[in-house]
């Protein structure tokens, strides 16, 4: 019984990395906004977490949060807390949770929701201005979201 | 800062190094052209109880050489647009053949307007901000174009308006006939918009002092505008700065001009109501 869970289980996983992994509305979040499971069916890559943790045109997470690991990012914001260490009090569920839906475990939260197509009051296209057209992409991919919470995961004390 | 503050800036630098750190308001003094000191910090009226306690300039979140552009008109920029403002002024238009001059004389006979806008107009029976007004007499009495919103002659314009009332208290009215476009506005205030789902009070009340990235989030206030941005090198309307915000949240904007923006500027006026005008300031 247990072996045929565990086979099933796989094959689910191996389906849904197929699929490219859980779209933002069907993201499952736990009691604390914790999410379980890899949104892309596939492991993060912390070096390219890094660059879009970093890069403004990407995550630009260093707007508001600083991070000691990163001296060649100049211009580190403080609107968010700083997040050294961050790897070794959160797990990456919790982490993984925070960067798709922060409001999910901090309720109000300022945060951006980077994974998250629904739900919002007067969305644009892009930076332009204008009303969004077409279905909305959310601001990191499922993938993206794995690579921060990988790099986020080598932040430890 | 003052070249004579510095001796004594420096020996509280022990004291005050954390707080700057943390990157919160300075405690420095606006006089401009050494003469006239502006009211810069204030008890926050009323209507902000649990929200500020004090409200402060977007001057004291600028460096020492952005904030010495404002202390002296030779120096300031947007004072080029205010003596565009002056030869507006003089200028006879339209099919009545007057100027602003034919009716109002001097523009210091307007020494006091810039610190009540936006404001009440019983005739018409809509909050009017100061472009809107100008427009009325230009289109009502003038027998001229309005002028485009927030665009160059309006921007010059409001800048001469506010230059005059340099000094003067903010004391926009909040009630009465006003409520109703003050709470529409306060709710704007507060509506996290776009995909990024910010408000105005996510950064400017919640993170002034704040950095976000290379920025230093200030209170928002709009007792500088017209502010010429040394970022784009010109005069800036409150309404332009408005769009600009809400289009960085990644949402649809609205337009300067527009009933939506004209009650976020009431109600965001009335956040600096103590603060003294300071338009046409000088910021990034």
């Amino acid at each position: 019984m247990k072996l045929t869970a565990l086979t099933l289980a796989g094959v689910f996983v191996a389906g849904a990395a197929l699929a490219n992994g859980v779209a933002p509305d069907e993201v499952t979040y736990g009691e604390y906004g914790a999410v379980e499971a890899s949104l892309s069916g596939a492991e993060g890559n912390a070096d390219k977490g890094r660059e879009i943790f970093s890069t403004k045109s990407m995550g630009n997470c260093v707007s508001c949060h600083a991070v000691s690991a990163l001296p060649d990012v100049p211009f580190q914001g403080e609107v968010g807390p700083m997040l050294d260490g961050v790897g070794g009090y959160r797990s990456a569920e919790e982490l993984r949770g925070i960067v798709a839906n922060a409001k999910m475990t901090f309720e109000g939260t300022v945060m951006p929701a980077f994974y998250k197509t629904s739900g919002f009051i007067r969305p644009g296209n892009g930076y332009t201005g204008k009303a969004a057209e077409g279905p909305i992409d959310p601001i990191l991919s499922a993938q993206d979201v794995e690579d921060v919470v990988a790099f986020l995961m080598t932040l430890q004390d | 800062m003052i070249f004579r503050m510095m001796t004594a800036a420096a020996a509280m630098l022990a004291l005050t190094a954390p707080m700057l750190a943390a990157g919160g308001a300075d405690d420095d003094t606006l006089i401009i052209n050494e003469d006239l000191e502006i009211t810069t910090k204030a008890a926050a009226a009323p209507h902000l109880d649990g929200h500020l306690d004090e409200v402060i300039s977007g001057w004291h979140f600028r460096d020492d050489d952005t904030q010495a552009m404002e202390m002296d008109d030779f120096d300031n920029p947007g004072m080029i647009f205010v003596d565009q403002g002056i030869d507006q002024w003089n200028a006879v238009e339209g099919s009545e053949e007057k100027s602003c001059a034919s009716c109002h004389g001097d523009p210091e006979e307007m020494a006091g307007v810039k610190a009540v806008y936006p404001k009440w107009n019983e005739e018409a029976g809509e909050v009017r901000t100061l472009q809107m007004q100008m427009n009325d007499c230009r289109e009502n009495r003038m027998g001229a174009e309005p002028w485009k919103y927030d665009a160059g002659a309006a921007i010059n314009m409001e800048a001469l308006l506010a230059s005059v009332s340099r000094g003067m208290p903010v004391n926009v009215a909040i009630d009465g006939p006003a409520a109703e476009a003050w709470e529409m506005g306060k709710e704007m205030y507060y509506t996290r918009y776009g995909l990024l789902e910010l408000s105005c009070a996510s950064c400017h009340e919640q993170n002034y002092g704040n950095y976000i990235r290379a920025d230093h989030l200030s209170q928002g206030q709009i007792n500088g505008f017209p502010t010429y941005r040394l970022k784009n090198a010109k005069l800036n309307g409150a309404h332009g700065r408005f769009k600009g915000c809400i289009r960085d949240t990644r949402a649809e904007t609205f337009s300067p001009g527009s009933p939506e923006f004209v009650a976020l500027e009431l109600y965001v006026a009335s956040r600096g109501n103590g603060l003294d005008v300071e338009g046409p300031s000088v910021r990034n």
